[in-house]
């Protein structure tokens, strides 16, 4: 195994990697955190959210996709990646709307995690798009409000390469890209409350909710009360880190 | 009503074998039988082609010639690109608009007719131009509009509107329209006059495939897309990657505002464009190819298709081709359905597969795993037939062609304040100042070079070349004179971008609507200078992170034109009352707190010493 490792380095660190491995799963073996948002454990990849760009010999490319090859020099987290993430959050936060201190997933939303591990401070940059999208609370145990889609599709994939369904896709383009779902409204699909797809995890912020269990950690509790988004990974080094 | 929707489905979906991976040519039927594709006919497609509901509604709400709502019999889809605002279409829409009856963006009201704008249609050098369902009209003037719009009241049948048809293939029955070529200039290579036909094709078969690819590596031929990929290589590696199947893609998708030399192309060279691809196929060993078509072209697909029955017939395209055993190879046309995107050879084969067009992941590339996960390669219509002049005619000769380093010739489409618009041959390394002049532009001011995601050049630098080492393109050629608004210009190209993203990423979908927004601060004159700041930096992180090219070249048109025209840009500032600068420094106004409580903010600090951070 060590014969065949792809020796790289990451912000200057070596970093080994397996043919076929994505930078950010070698980067997350060997201790080192990448900000994401679209990607997370278990899911295919996609490279739409960006918030994993780095920079590879000089280019930029997403981490979550990108394979890792001997001796490319990976930029991660150098000031220029940081502004380049710090604005993608903050278009995200713009593109919806994000009521952090009245959402249900506040302090275990990634969204609002990265804004905090970004140091975004103040909501003052970008222009508020402040979409109006129904909310479709139609399901007996699901709800969903597209108003705080990030369109990371983790939904999409979930249902459809764990559960086997397709309750959840893509339609519209450009700024009017949203997740649709697979029927008129949510209660006329086949999803239930134990698919994977609606699983707390899997949608990184407030959109999925499942009914009758709002606000079920208290504050000080809640997933990045204890610990920054990115600590587990920073905390628990597998691979050789020199 | 109910049982016509269903047997409309069911005929659609029968004729393409209730194949998923053809769904855009199953709801183009469906489209144009029942003026829309609704919710009731999404559940039953899916169902019968057995695939999911949302899956077809992503499908239908990319697109922007599928419709959800029902459209009109006749849809006058009038050409919004920048050349026609400037000819004049905001007239002629209103002409429409008052003969018809209906708003832009309104169906009449007993579903006779549909009026909209939409994004360049490839007419740029007859501005301002029009599709009448698949019928384009060109040149149009307030009065023909009049005389148009009252004959479609009367006959209902766009194709009765064209009463004197264009030069040379534009005239053939199964073409049918009134387009003009505009040829303005001939070079050697493609519009060259006596080209022996089928030449190439005979000669690249008395090679071997390597042969063939090595001759086209030897010429120096670099994609004509605007990439500049080199040709050979690309075939190269398409015919070494591991695979039991290959395929040919003729990207003929020509959606960048201002360019319209393929659609020539396609008029009067269809069959070096298939003898081309024939070529390809041979030298990377594929069975099938596919032309890409953009749905704005529809109305040369009657005769793209006998052209290419004329071919199997003279066993062109086929089994054996020209005889030579073990040789098979034949094309479909694949038929867009509007989507600027679908130009960017990843999302075309995305849209190819029957998908959603948007650009999928590289690694791996095309010439790996392209359409259906097999090795393809993706050239442009003009490669093509640069691939089988090549062959005709030698590599030497082609590299004799041009500069040292940019070989051949280069088609230009030229356009806008110019006294002839058209196509022009030109040979690589011709100045920018000599298009001009070619081209009759009086107090020619700004040059937009490759479109609406090429570069934008101003009057100092007219002296730069049309070639790979300058500036390489695509090759649409729009000129704007003294008369035209640059930030108008640029509001329009950020309004097409905004409009065409496929919404994947997050920089490319939300960025070109920000950079939009602050644009137009800028044209109303609400702008401070810190918005300059502002452009440059989302300019820069859009670029910088976009997952494909559109979202990588949006931002060119704003930081070209800052750097070409500051003046413009400063003029529109607006000085604030008090004549201070405008912005408002946290961590300064807090200093004085700090000093006097003896700590830091507990929410303004995190990053405190930090301040290099934006």
């Amino acid at each position: 195994m060590v014969n065949n490792a792809i020796v790289f380095k990451i912000d200057g660190v070596e970093v080994r990697g397996k043919p076929g491995q994505t930078i950010m799963h070698a980067a997350d073996e060997a201790g080192i955190y990448i900000p994401r948002l679209c990607d997370v454990e278990g899911l295919e990849p996609q490279g739409s959210c960006r918030v994993c760009t780095v920079k590879i010999n000089g280019r930029t490319a997403a981490a979550c996709t990108q394979p890792v090859a001997p001796g490319i020099e990976v930029e991660n987290d150098t000031l220029e990646i940081r502004n380049c993430r710090r604005d993608i959050v903050r278009m995200l936060f713009h593109e919806g709307n994000h009521l952090c201190p009245c959402c249900e997933a506040s302090g275990r939303c990634e969204l609002q995690a990265l804004g905090y591990r970004l140091g975004i401070l103040q909501p003052d940059k970008y222009p508020y798009l402040q979409p109006v999208r129904p909310v479709d609370a139609s399901h007996p145990d699901i709800m969903l409000d597209t108003n705080r889609c990030i369109r990371c599709g983790r939904c999409i994939r979930a249902s459809r390469h764990m559960d086997h369904k397709n309750v959840f896709g893509y339609i519209g383009r450009g700024i009017n890209k949203q997740v649709g779902v697979n029927g008129k409204n949510l209660a006329q699909t086949n999803v239930h409350i134990d698919d994977h797809a609606v699983a707390p995890g899997i949608c990184p912020v407030g959109c999925i909710i499942q009914k009758r269990r709002g606000f079920y950690d208290p504050v000080g509790q809640r997933r990045f009360d204890l610990h920054p988004i990115g600590t587990e990974i920073e905390k628990t080094p597998k691979g050789i880190k020199k | 009503m109910k049982s016509n929707l269903d047997s409309v489905i069911a005929q659609a979906c029968n004729k393409h074998k209730n194949d998923p991976g053809r769904v855009i040519d199953i709801l183009w039927e469906i489209q144009k039988s029942l003026g829309c594709i609704n919710e009731d006919a999404m559940e039953k497609i899916a169902a019968t082609i057995n695939t999911s509901r949302v899956h077809i509604e992503g499908i239908v709400s990319f697109y922007s010639f599928f419709s959800e709502t029902p459209k009109g019999k006749i849809i006058i889809r009038l050409c919004g690109d920048i050349v026609d605002r400037h000819a004049g279409i905001d007239k002629i829409a209103a002409v429409f608009s008052e003969e018809l009856g209906i708003g832009i963006g309104q169906t009449s009201p007993d579903r006779k007719f549909s009026l909209e704008y939409t994004a360049c249609i490839g007419m740029s050098d007859q501005a301002p131009a029009a599709l009448v369902n698949e019928v384009a009209l060109t040149s149009l003037t307030p009065d023909s509009a009049r005389d148009i719009a009252r004959r479609l009241k009367s006959s209902s049948d766009p194709s009765k509107l064209v009463t004197v048809r264009g030069d040379g293939n534009n005239g053939n029955h199964l073409v049918n329209a009134m387009v003009k070529n505009n040829i303005r200039m001939k070079g050697e290579v493609i519009l060259a006059d006596g080209i022996q036909a089928e030449s190439g094709l005979k000669k690249a078969l008395s090679k071997t495939p390597l042969e063939v690819i090595q001759e086209i590596a030897e010429s120096g031929l670099r994609g004509r897309g605007g990439a500049g990929f080199p040709t050979g290589e690309k075939w190269k590696l398409a015919q070494k990657a591991e695979a039991n199947r290959r395929f040919v893609i003729c990207n003929a998708d020509e959606g960048e505002p201002g360019t319209f030399k393929d659609r020539v192309l396609l008029t009067e060279r269809a069959n070096l464009i298939f003898e081309g691809m024939t070529i390809a196929a041979y030298a990377v060993g594929s069975d099938s190819g596919i032309l890409y078509l953009r749905a704005e072209y529809a109305y040369l697909l009657p005769y793209l298709e006998s052209v290419m029955e004329e071919r199997r017939k003279s066993g062109l395209l086929g089994t054996a081709i020209c005889g030579k055993k073990g040789f098979d190879f034949d094309i479909r046309i694949q038929l867009g359905a509007g989507a600027y995107i679908c130009g960017e050879e990843s999302a075309l084969i995305s849209s190819c597969e029957g998908l959603r067009g948007e650009p999928k992941n590289r690694p791996p590339f095309p010439v790996e795993k392209g359409y259906l996960a097999k090795p393809t390669i993706v050239n442009n219509v003009e490669t093509f037939c640069c691939a089988a002049r090549i062959l005709d005619r030698g590599s030497a000769w082609f590299a004799g062609i041009g500069t040292k380093a940019s070989h051949g010739t280069k088609l230009l489409s030229i356009s806008g304040d110019c006294a002839k618009p058209g196509v022009y041959e030109i040979p690589y390394g011709v100045e920018i100042a000599a298009l001009l002049e070619m081209a009759g532009a009086e107090d020619p001011v700004i040059v937009q070079v490759g479109g609406a995601s090429g570069e934008m050049i101003g009057r100092g630098f007219f002296n730069r070349k049309i070639c790979f080492s300058d500036l390489p393109t695509g090759g649409a050629i729009t000129i704007f004179n003294s008369r035209r608004n640059v930030l108008a210009i640029v509001d329009y190209y950020l309004e097409f971008f905004a409009d065409e993203s496929c919404g994947y990423c997050t920089p490319c979908r939300v960025g070109t609507v920000f950079l939009r927004e602050r644009i137009q601060k800028v044209m109303h004159g609400f702008a401070e200078s810190a918005d300059l700041d502002y452009l440059k930096d989302l300019g820069k992180t859009i670029m910088m992170t976009s997952r494909c090219g559109l979202g990588s070249s949006a931002p060119k048109c704003v930081l070209n034109s800052m750097a070409q025209f500051p003046l413009v840009y400063s003029s529109h500032l607006k000085e604030s009352a008090d004549g201070l600068q405008p912005g408002f420094n946290i961590q300064k106004a807090l200093e004085e707190s700090r000093r006097i409580a003896k700590r830091k903010s507990m929410i303004y600090d995190p990053v405190f010493g930090n301040e290099n951070e934006r």
